[in-house]
């Protein structure tokens, strides 16, 4: 999506943006259930991918020339489901079954049931490990194709997300970028108090990775940043961005009791407000 | 016919299947985990270094790097000690393989107490239990090297994970090369009998001979049968043999907890009760020593066979 106007393309995305965080809220809210929070703190980030930079194939999700993309932070499947039904991977409407019994569109991604997903994801840390294993692929077969994988802040807490980074860098894996949405919550506090993270940046880098800084709402910012990445050889790449949980509704943004509460009738209204 | 002395490393066979089957289908890779001297994936390594990938002594993330090559198309085969590629990595196993079911075949060694020395850190008597309980999961135990070989390429050439387990002992030789193809809803014959089923499989098919051997004197007919493949498992075989000798008998080197002793045992509870015992390591950990010591303190040996023979015999 590229125009000769570039302001016109930002207000196009930050259309899509905003309907994406509606069909967030209207589909968690059906649900009963689901992470709009960490869905919201990622939105800019998927629309900029998706309108942009990655080149998935909405009419052959197995070809295998294809960009792969993994939610890693898999919890924030309603904001890849609202991506791709609004990419054309499958009807807006089947949004409205997520989490129910037999829909695709389970509670967190399962490959096997929704074709166009690459990987199924949820627990946390495995996503990025096999996102190395589909980027050693593509080297293997000398494919161009790149894997965009974005993880949490929290998920860095688990150990495998430092195997694998140990092991892109080892492999030189610069089709590998990730993208950590650095929202500074989990579950159960900030990630400073639960298990700190320290200085994310520095260890990315001391694993061998090349890395950015990006405001992940700023969809400039990061499409810029991935115009820059391109010159990056021989190394993995991480984009460390910086967001706000639950951003987009700001009753809800950084406050923790909606990290899976249901919003009540007049929260639902008072949200959608904000969405228009 | 088999001989006792006729012994031989099922990983070497393991390591040249390999290199064969290397040879025949470009698409398949080779994981390991620092092992591969002991698990023999080297000579895959030496020979293709392009499709080997040492992943260093992180097997969670051998296992889900494994899960990435299977989805762009690749037929991983993967290894390192049983212990820690399916302990370690057991939830990598069940979310990442198993859930899309994906073709990844884990062949882990020194499976069982076969690490004598090393203690029970590095000894696997769990690991038949926490494999075949995941959906999709196919779990084989080959017998000798000959087994191995046909077992390694029904693995190449099948869908789906596999967990595969090997020792690290010499196990006897009892198949002919050229003359035996693997099928997982036939289970072999090893020993012909009829006052009593043993099924037994891997290193233990050996005790379970010897066993019979001695019966032989006591003027009792046991059958021997090897039941390589836990999952699937062959159900009408164990009810018709059950039918038949009316007596069961199942010999494991691994936990009596989850293992084939509960796989037969959840078979003929449901269809065909008849009385049954399991041999197998009683809710214990190893610990350091030779193999023949451990299976002596363990109750492995074939005297605690015979006895559990004797003893399901007198309940038919």
């Amino acid at each position: 999506m590229r125009s000769k106007n570039p302001q016109k393309d930002q207000d196009k995305l930050k259309d899509i943006a905003r309907k994406v965080r509606r069909d967030i809220i209207l589909m968690t809210a059906e649900a009963g259930g689901g992470h709009y929070m960490s869905s919201f703190s990622c939105v800019e980030i998927l629309v900029s991918l998706f309108f942009g930079e990655f080149h998935g194939d909405v009419n052959n999700p197995e070809n295998p020339d294809r960009d792969r993309f993994v939610i890693s932070k898999g919890h924030a499947a309603p904001a890849l489901y609202a991506i791709m039904a609004e990419c054309g991977y499958f009807p807006v409407e089947e949004l409205k079954t997520l989490r129910q019994c037999g829909s695709r569109l389970q509670g967190h991604p399962v490959k096997h049931r929704l074709p166009g997903l690459d990987t199924s994801s949820g627990s946390l840390g495995q996503g990025i490990s096999t996102a190395v294993g589909i980027a050693l692929s593509a080297k293997m077969d000398k494919r161009k194709f790149r894997v965009f994988v974005v993880l949490g802040d929290g998920e860095c807490q688990e150990g495998i997300v430092w195997e694998a980074a140990m092991s892109a860098a080892h492999f030189k894996l610069d089709n590998l970028i990730a993208i950590i949405d650095k929202n500074n919550l989990q579950i159960s506090g900030p990630t400073d108090k639960v298990m700190s993270l320290g200085d994310l940046k520095a260890k990315w880098e001391a694993f061998g990775w090349a890395v950015f800084d990006v405001n992940g709402h700023d969809m400039a910012n990061l499409q810029a940043t991935f115009e820059k990445i391109k010159s990056v050889k021989n190394k993995p790449i991480a984009l460390i961005a910086d967001t706000i949980k639950g951003c987009g509704v700001p009753f809800i943004e950084n406050n923790l009791h909606y990290h899976t509460a249901p919003l009540n009738e007049e929260e639902l209204k008072t949200a959608l407000e904000y969405l228009t | 016919m088999y001989n006792f002395s006729h012994c031989s490393h099922t990983r070497d066979a393991y390591g040249h299947a390999l290199v064969e089957l290397g040879e025949e289908m470009p698409n398949l890779v080779v994981l390991d985990s620092d092992l591969s001297g002991s698990t023999k994936t080297a000579k895959f390594a030496k020979k293709f270094p392009d499709r080997f990938l040492d992943i260093g002594i992180a097997e969670q993330n051998l296992i889900d790097i494994a899960a990435g090559l299977s989805l762009s198309g690749k037929i991983p085969f993967v290894s390192t000690f049983a212990i820690f590629g399916c302990g370690r990595a057991w939830e990598q196993i069940r979310n990442t393989l198993a859930l899309d079911n994906l073709t990844v075949n884990l062949v882990m060694t020194h499976a069982g107490l076969s690490l004598g020395g090393d203690g029970a850190t590095h000894q696997s008597l769990e690991d038949i239990a926490i494999m075949r309980v995941i959906p999709n999961m196919q779990v084989i135990v080959p017998a000798d090297s000959v087994e191995t070989r046909e077992v390694i390429r029904y693995a190449a050439k099948t869908k789906g994970p596999k967990y595969i387990r090997i020792s690290r002992r010499r196990t006897m030789d009892i198949f002919q090369k050229g003359e035996y193809h693997f099928n997982p809803a036939q289970y072999p014959v090893i020993e012909d009998g009829s006052d009593v089923t043993i099924f037994s499989n891997g290193c233990m098919l050996r005790e379970s001979l010897k066993a019979t051997q001695e019966l032989k004197k006591q003027g009792i007919s046991a059958k021997v049968i090897n039941l390589h493949s836990i999952k699937p498992l062959a159900k009408e075989i164990i009810i018709s043999e059950a039918k038949k000798a009316g007596a069961i008998v199942t010999v494991e080197e691994h936990n009596v907890i989850g293992g084939i002793g509960s796989a037969v045992a959840e078979v003929l509870s449901q269809n065909n009760p008849v009385p049954m015992k399991i041999i197998g390591v009683n809710d214990r950990f190893g610990g350091s020593g030779h193999v023949e010591e451990l299976y002596r303190e363990l109750d492995l040996t074939p005297e605690h066979i015979c006895r559990a023979v004797h003893e399901v015999m007198k309940m038919r």
